[in-house]
């Protein structure tokens, strides 16, 4: 390395104001990592039964919510706003406009997922009255503590300030640059946090309007089918929030560590915006087996989805067409031979590669859940997690760790405890979640359902493939265990790096794409636009549909009642599983003669309950 | 804009299999008659099922030639009734609905499968073969007991549904 290179400064060099804060989101991220990571690994065996002795199956719901919102919410959208914070700075070369309000913002997400967390947690224990035993969905009329909806509130507000921060700043630059472009990684944010503030605004509203004054007992109940549309309205589009930070390294970071350069900067504006526009208008794909809703708006939701497998297409198109320039600009060559030349060593490099080739085969499972009536096999069974495991568990959370390992050091100035022991890491957690994912993804063809502490059922088998329920369990189990060795190295690593020393040296630079924003038309850039047409497009899709959820069941719904997770429910169930381990006893009386039967089972678990 | 030979060639393949993907969907609904769950059924006022006159009794019924119609109730922790028992090689209409949260109505292994939601009632056809059981499971999360939420469906002989319906006019 040159003499001139090494006193290149660094991110933390020009920025430390702001290196501070992205420090700060990505630990509260890593912190959120760990959590999910145990309740992952207590859920995995549990429900395979390899282990039951840890909690008891009641409890399982409890682990299953705080898994997916530490996971979800916390890993993911902590990581976003470092990470955006750090390729807008980066990108417009300027601090932000107020760091206090940065701290603000950044604050009131750490207060609202500290509210959400301990109502989830409370779930443990006995001695409070509360728990959110709700999943990450929380359908009503399931009700969690009214802490668990207000910290939801709190944490998005966070969110929202975060995008005003940004949008400020860029404003800011843009009166000092008026005939600039905007700068590609800047662009991603923006557009990025566009679709957010869209998408968001729906489960603002229902825990705003309904949910939350719900639980405080201020009104008496719900529309099941109205909080649900509005939850997929946000529910969709949160999982491309998640992505988009990976988009943004993979186009713009991953070039450069294989040596390369971004093939096209225009193209890469134009999948964003196709995210802006496509992203909200598909919620109700969620919700095909849903009744309440009419055929026809399945539809156009199914068709829209479609339509959004373009951007990811063009993405695969451009990442590896960027990559292999790289390739061959380190001496690679043959139609297949320049994948040799890559810096596979490289566990950023390497992390991201493998986080691409998953979301790939992530992207076929999508097309057949999208696939409306083909989806009637696989809904809600555990291929749906299955599926999600390669998105947002690996697209998503693979290419995050393989980033720490290339940003990191630019942030701290501190180098990589073992890039060896990353790289490990990386590979490690691309064999556990090939086991895990595929073998629920045959498990869920097979009839078994998600969310469930116990798979197997006292009264039938499920059909023999693949190995048969038993295996594919086993498969499940090591792999989980797998991804939980993998992410214990990767904190690990993290904690072991933040011991070492601080050094000169670390900075890394982006080379410009080979075809530039200036070929790109200057529409792109005119964000009115694109937030005009989203619009029209949520309108569209979902103004019908509301409304006739809204006309069929009330805003409030048909006098659906309430059914709160923290009231004695626990011991409510426990009666009443008593009563359906009788039940093949009945079953049997029941074949007899159906009617004797069924005033049998009816005694039976008021006997119980 | 400047695009690329190979990038357009990718955009046209892109462009195909999205309408390849859309023409399936749509073929499965107009050519073997894949229908979806849909808003069909009134709603229904969860609190009150025993007064409504399909649910109060939940039970199978001949409502046409070779057709049957089965209303399913779903509640936490069971379903009724249970077994639902059907004729072999018939045509079910199954109407499910809820008394209390969400839950699923799934045969597992089947794609007989639905989403039951308190106030709304689901409706789905489906075609039964020969005689055989299967399992009925929720699969939706419906409260710390979901796990223990599981029913059967049973497709008999049609020997088998005459005797079972001698001693009653329901089955």
């Amino acid at each position: 390395m040159s003499a001139e290179l090494e006193t290149e400064p660094t991110f933390f060099d020009t920025f430390p104001e702001e290196a501070k804060v992205i420090r700060a989101a990505f630990l509260g991220s890593f912190f959120a990592l760990g959590l999910g990571a145990v309740f992952g690994i207590i859920q995995t065996l549990h429900r395979t039964d390899i282990f039951r002795g840890l909690i008891e199956s009641t409890d399982y719901y409890t682990v299953l919510t705080a898994h997916g919102v530490f996971m979800v919410i916390s890993f993911t959208i902590f990581f976003l706003v470092g990470l955006f914070t750090w390729a807008l700075v980066r990108s417009l070369d300027r601090p932000l406009v107020n760091i206090r309000i940065t701290w603000t913002w950044y604050g009131l997400m750490v207060t609202g997922i500290t509210m959400t967390g301990v109502s989830i947690l409370a779930g443990f224990t006995d001695a409070v009255e509360m728990s959110a035993d709700v999943l990450f969905t929380f359908y009503a009329p399931l009700q969690a503590h009214p802490l668990f909806y207000a910290g939801l509130a709190v944490f998005i507000v966070g969110t929202w300030l975060a995008g005003a921060d940004w949008f400020r700043t860029w404003l800011a630059w843009k009166r000092d640059n008026p005939d600039e472009r905007i700068p590609l990684q800047t662009f991603m944010v923006l557009t990025t946090m566009i679709m957010w503030y869209i998408a968001s605004s729906a489960v603002a509203a229902s825990v705003l309007l309904f949910l939350l004054p719900w639980s405080l007992g201020l009104i008496e109940s719900v529309n099941p089918t109205l909080t649900r549309t509005l939850f997929w309205f946000f529910g969709h589009p949160v999982v491309y929030f998640w992505l988009m930070p990976a988009y943004l390294l993979w186009y713009t970071v991953l070039p450069s560590i294989a040596g390369g350069r971004l093939f096209s900067d225009p193209l890469a504006r134009v999948v964003f915006v196709l995210f802006v526009l496509l992203s909200t208008p598909v919620g109700i794909h969620h919700q095909y087996l849903d009744p309440g809703i009419a055929e026809g708006f399945k539809f156009i939701s199914m068709t829209n989805t479609m339509f959004l497998l373009l951007p990811s297409l063009l993405t695969a198109f451009t990442v590896v067409a960027s990559v292999e320039y790289g390739a061959r600009k380190r001496g690679g060559t043959g139609l297949f031979g320049w994948l040799r030349t890559l810096p596979w060593r490289n566990p950023a490099f390497t992390g991201m590669m493998l986080a691409g080739l998953m979301f790939a085969a992530g992207g076929f499972s999508g097309m057949v859940n999208a696939g409306m009536n083909i989806n009637y096999m696989i809904h809600n069974t555990i291929w749906v997690p299955g599926h999600f495991h390669l998105t947002v568990g690996t697209a998503v959370a693979l290419t995050f760790m393989a980033a720490t390992y290339w940003i990191w050091p630019q942030i701290t100035n501190k180098p990589i405890y073992s890039l060896q022991i990353g790289l490990f890491q990386v590979v490690l957690w691309f064999i556990g979640m090939a086991l895990m994912s595929n073998a629920m993804h045959a498990q869920g063809m097979l009839g078994v359902p998600r969310r469930t502490a116990e798979p197997e059922y006292s009264g039938f088998e499920y059909p023999t493939a693949f190995g048969g329920f038993e295996e594919l369990n086993i498969q499940i189990a090591i792999g989980g265990t797998l991804l939980f060795i993998s992410t214990v190295f990767f904190l690990g690593n993290v904690v072991l790096t933040m011991g070492n020393p601080r050094v000169s040296g670390l900075a890394e630079s982006i080379p410009p794409a080979l075809s530039g924003p200036t070929d790109a038309p200057r529409v792109l850039d005119d964000l009115r636009v694109w937030v005009g047409i989203a619009l029209v497009l949520v309108v569209l899709a979902y103004a019908l549909p509301l409304a006739a959820i809204i006309n069929d069941g009330g805003l409030l719904g048909p006098g659906v009642g309430t059914y709160p997770v923290w009231v004695d429910a626990a011991a409510r169930a426990l009666g009443q599983v008593a009563a359906t381990a009788v039940s093949p006893v009945v079953d049997t009386l029941a074949f007899a003669s159906s009617r004797v039967g069924d005033a049998a089972a009816a005694v039976s678990v008021e006997v119980f309950a | 804009m400047h695009i690329h030979a190979y990038e357009k060639l990718w955009l046209a393949f892109a462009v195909i299999l999205i309408l390849l993907l859309i023409g399936s969907v749509t073929y499965g609904a107009v050519g073997p008659g894949v229908a979806m769950v849909a808003d069909s059924e009134d709603q229904i006022d969860p609190g009150a099922l025993d007064e409504d006159e399909r649910f109060a009794e939940p039970r199978v019924e001949q409502v046409g030639d070779n057709h049957y119609a089965a209303y399913v109730i779903a509640y936490q922790f069971a379903f009724e009734p249970s077994p639902i028992v059907v004729p072999e090689n018939s045509r079910v209409t199954l109407y499910v609905t809820s008394r209390d949260v969400i839950h699923g109505f799934e045969v597992a292994g089947t794609n007989a499968n639905t989403m039951v939601v308190p106030g709304e009632v689901s409706e789905i056809t489906v075609e039964v073969g020969e005689p055989q059981e299967y399992g009925l499971l929720c699969n939706e999360y419906c409260g710390a007991g979901h796990h223990g939420m599981e029913g059967k469906v049973h497709v008999v002989s049609e020997e088998e549904y005459a005797n079972l319906n001698e001693g009653g006019e329901t089955a």
